[in-house]
């Protein structure tokens, strides 16, 4: 559809301008989706949190609290812009900024949908991990600038966070390079019709969970905020920031959190190919099973086999687009994120490190030997077994390594008794 | 078995988000799941919260029948107890400067109560002799003054006993019985005035 209309717009010009005309449309379009994504994403991320605490959330400013982003935005807008004393001006204003570009230039290699990417880069992936690593920088530029304690520690905390958990992120993904053979974004998915979800696959499903969970990591969010964490930083490194650039702050958040999902659902969950398992068959067991239900009064299995016939016809017209796949998977990881923010406390910066280097890393590292044995052996099912084996394995003998050491029962020199 | 601490909380998460919608709880009634949980946000404006009998808030002066048959007497005892010393009260007097009485007693000329200042404590309450002022449920009492409409007058204070029965039953009744049995010791006392008091 999307595609369609890139085209038509485009034949509306002159031969010479057309591809400038294309990448206008494609600047454009990111330009305007980004900010829209970021604004119904803190939304959607009150109202879920909200739930989880038996709240409600949002509900005043239109219906549900629909308009809440756009009443958020204006106060942002409006609000006064402090910059403290003393602190770098120019540095100050840039750190925001260069937070939020790299965010959005990240949308650049996402592939929203069969030819709906802006830019099928060879070198995509590659290129999505570099970028995602500038966001660093802007941190500390941020906390620097701000010439404030609690800026300083938090962007401290934010690069020695981002160092460690950079490295089992990249290291996961080099399973999907091995495997794929390619580093853009959509040969990789296109491995992934040929051969499967990578996250049905033993090391695809260890992938998956290293790659999200550093990527969480990556982005500051709950459990792993220690960058910004309220209870002991005040707000990190944006405490000193107010009004826009606060804003500014916030979007390049959650683009970046919205990204990783994209990522991780690009990389292992499939990208916009529909589920392996498809839907027909899915409302078709159901009818079975209706069908068969003996407790069931006969209108209702009646009705209910009826239904799903139906929905067996019409699954397999294939309705449904692969954009609204793909973001229906991303939409599904960014529940998981919030459900992950509604459950966990946050981590120590011990316990922090620990994990990404004690945990992750060596789990990451056995994960590309799993995966190179499962290559070797892909028509087999020992393949299979095998690099599952290797992963329990592995992963057990990690836990068993990191199991903390038994205290000794303490003796008090000096107390009665 | 690692990791099952962290499925656990997870699905406690998810079980109170699912228990907030009428679809959820309807789902774990289908799975024979108890859902006791539900969302306890109260929408405030549009819904109130309901309240026992006894929640209090800030206090006013009863009176009996009339407005102007005050049982206070402007013996200024919860002024002096008032732990933020938000009430003020002044006794009606004459030129002279002797006691104006109506209805056989004193009465305040100002009562003034600082409704930013109370802490409804209901101090004043337990220590007035003549249960002349009580704790109201009322609690919307905001004003767009800063100081002034945060001071309530007396006329402002002002309740029926009808009032109080009505908004406290119980407490009103316990206060009633008092009252009464307290008129008809004096009655008593009144009509036999030879005899000394045996108290």
């Amino acid at each position: 559809m999307f595609v369609n209309a890139v085209a038509w717009v485009r034949g509306l010009f002159p031969l010479p301008l057309q591809p400038w005309v294309e990448m206008l449309l494609k600047i454009g379009a990111i330009a305007a989706i980004a900010p829209a994504i970021m604004m119904y994403l803190t939304w959607l991320e009150r109202k879920l949190i909200a739930r989880m605490q038996n709240r409600l959330g949002p509900t005043r400013v239109g219906v549900y609290g629909l308009l809440q982003p756009l009443a958020d935005g204006l106060k942002m807008l409006i609000k006064e812009d402090i910059v403290p004393t003393g602190a770098d001006r120019l540095l100050h204003l840039l750190a925001p900024l260069l937070a939020v570009v790299p965010a959005i230039l990240l949308f650049v290699v996402l592939p929203f949908g069969r030819h709906m990417i802006a830019a099928d880069l060879n070198v995509g992936l590659l290129y999505a991990l570099a970028i995602s690593s500038i966001s660093s920088y802007a941190i500390f530029m941020g906390g620097w600038a701000s010439r404030s304690k609690f800026s300083v520690l938090g962007a401290m905390r934010s690069v020695a966070q981002i160092i460690s958990y950079e490295v089992p992120e990249v290291l996961s993904v080099v399973t999907v390079i091995m495997v794929a053979g390619t580093l853009s974004m959509v040969g990789i998915v296109e491995a992934q019709i040929r051969h499967g979800w990578f996250v049905w696959t033993p090391w695809g499903f260890a992938g998956a969970l290293v790659f999200f969970l550093s990527g969480i990591a990556e982005v500051n969010r709950t459990p792993f905020d220690m960058p910004e964490a309220e209870s002991e930083l005040v707000g990190g490194f944006h405490t000193e920031y107010s009004g826009m650039k606060f804003a500014l702050w916030y979007m390049a958040e959650f683009l970046e959190s919205f990204a990783i999902c994209a990522l991780t659902v690009t990389l292992f969950l499939g990208g916009w190919d529909a589920p392996a398992i498809p839907c027909w068959t899915l409302a078709g067991l159901l009818a079975l099973l209706l069908a068969t239900a003996k407790r069931l009064p006969i209108v209702a299995k009646g009705l209910g086999v009826m239904a799903m016939g139906g929905a067996v016809l019409w699954w397999g017209t294939q309705p449904i687009p692969s954009w609204i796949w793909f973001l229906a998977k991303t939409y599904a990881l960014v529940f998981v994120l919030v459900w992950l923010r509604g459950t966990f406390p946050r981590l120590r910066i011990d316990q922090l490190m620990g994990l990404a280097w004690k945990f992750l890393l060596p789990l990451a590292l056995l994960n590309i030997l799993a995966a190179g044995l499962w290559w070797s052996l892909r028509d087999t099912p020992a393949g299979w077994v095998v690099s599952g084996m290797v992963l329990l394995a592995g992963a057990a003998l990690l836990v068993l390594l990191n199991k903390p050491a038994p205290l000794h029962p303490r003796t008090y020199l000096f107390a009665d008794s | 078995m690692i990791g099952t601490g962290v499925l656990k909380g997870m699905g406690v998460t998810f079980k109170t988000f699912v228990e907030t919608y009428p679809w959820g709880r309807a789902l774990l009634r289908l799975l024979r799941i108890p859902s006791p949980n539900g969302v306890v946000t109260v929408e405030y404006p549009d819904v109130k919260q309901q309240h026992s009998e006894r929640f209090r808030y800030f206090p006013f002066l009863v009176y009996d029948q009339t407005p102007d048959n005050l049982r206070c007497v402007a013996c200024r005892i919860c002024e002096q107890e008032c732990p933020p010393a938000c009430i003020h009260i002044i006794m009606e007097k004459d030129a002279q400067g002797r006691p104006v009485k109506a209805h056989g007693r004193t009465l305040p000329n100002i009562f003034d109560i600082d409704t930013s200042v109370c802490m409804s404590c209901r101090i004043c309450v337990d220590v007035c002799p003549f249960d002349a002022i009580e704790m109201d449920r009322q609690y919307e009492l905001a004003g767009e003054g800063r100081f002034e409409d945060m001071v309530m007058h007396k006329d402002q204070l002002l309740r029926s006993n009808e009032y109080f029965q009505q908004i406290k039953p119980t407490e009103a009744a316990t206060v009633d019985r008092r009252l009464a049995a307290k008129a008809a010791k004096a009655a008593a006392s009144a009509a036999k005035p030879s005899e000394p008091a045996a108290s």
